[in-house]
């Protein structure tokens, strides 16, 4: 039961929604965009492993 | 697990969740997904020691293994198919939604072909 993932992942949001202004208001919009791919590539990090973990466990238990 | 864990992990992401709405759409999103996942891994134990035990009357009851495996697969498909196309609906995709919940009925469709079978052949054998 991982509750900390969920956490992880509303901390990573807000930072980056953070960051995502203040770059913004500072004119930097690259910047942004690029803070705003890499929370996208850590979340995908973070997450693939446990959709793998899901789609390997239905796999097995329902012999698919 | 408990179903108040459950329960509780529900209403922490859906809080969480509005917060994020506002200003990172996507992210909260991306928590939701988060947490199917958790709630369904964690249900996982509890779902086959249930299977263990129909699995036990099927064999005991001299049920053919080909039916009881069929269903579990239409189960495992159903359940996968709704998983998806949850996550699309979520996401505002309705119409991807709607064509993962087609593909997932005629894959059930195409998996329950040897049932069929057997019940067309029963029924002609018994029309004269």
């Amino acid at each position: 039961m991982d509750v900390n993932l969920i956490f992880k992942i509303a901390a990573i949001g807000i930072v980056i929604a953070v960051l995502n202004n203040v770059l913004i208001r500072s004119g930097r919009e690259e910047m942004a965009m690029m803070t705003t791919l890499t929370g996208i590539v850590v979340f995908l990090m973070m997450v693939i492993s446990l959709i793998s973990r899901l789609f390997d466990t239905v796999r097995t238990m329902f012999q698919l | 697990m408990d179903i108040m864990q459950i329960v509780a992990l529900g209403i922490i992401t859906a809080i969480l969740s509005t917060i994020l709405k506002e200003y990172r759409p996507e992210f909260a999103l991306k928590l939701s997904i988060v947490a199917g996942l958790v709630i369904f891994i964690s249900l996982l134990g509890r779902f086959n020691q249930i299977l263990e035990v129909l699995k036990g009357y099927a064999v005991k009851a001299n049920i053919d293994i080909l039916y009881f495996s069929t269903i579990l697969k239409v189960i495992g498909i159903a359940y996968i198919t709704e998983f998806g196309a949850q996550i699309c609906r979520d996401a505002g995709e309705g119409s991807i939604a709607s064509k993962i919940e087609f593909a997932g009925k005629v894959l059930i469709m195409a998996i329950a072909v040897p049932i069929y079978a057997a019940l067309f052949d029963i029924i002609l054998k018994i029309m004269p």
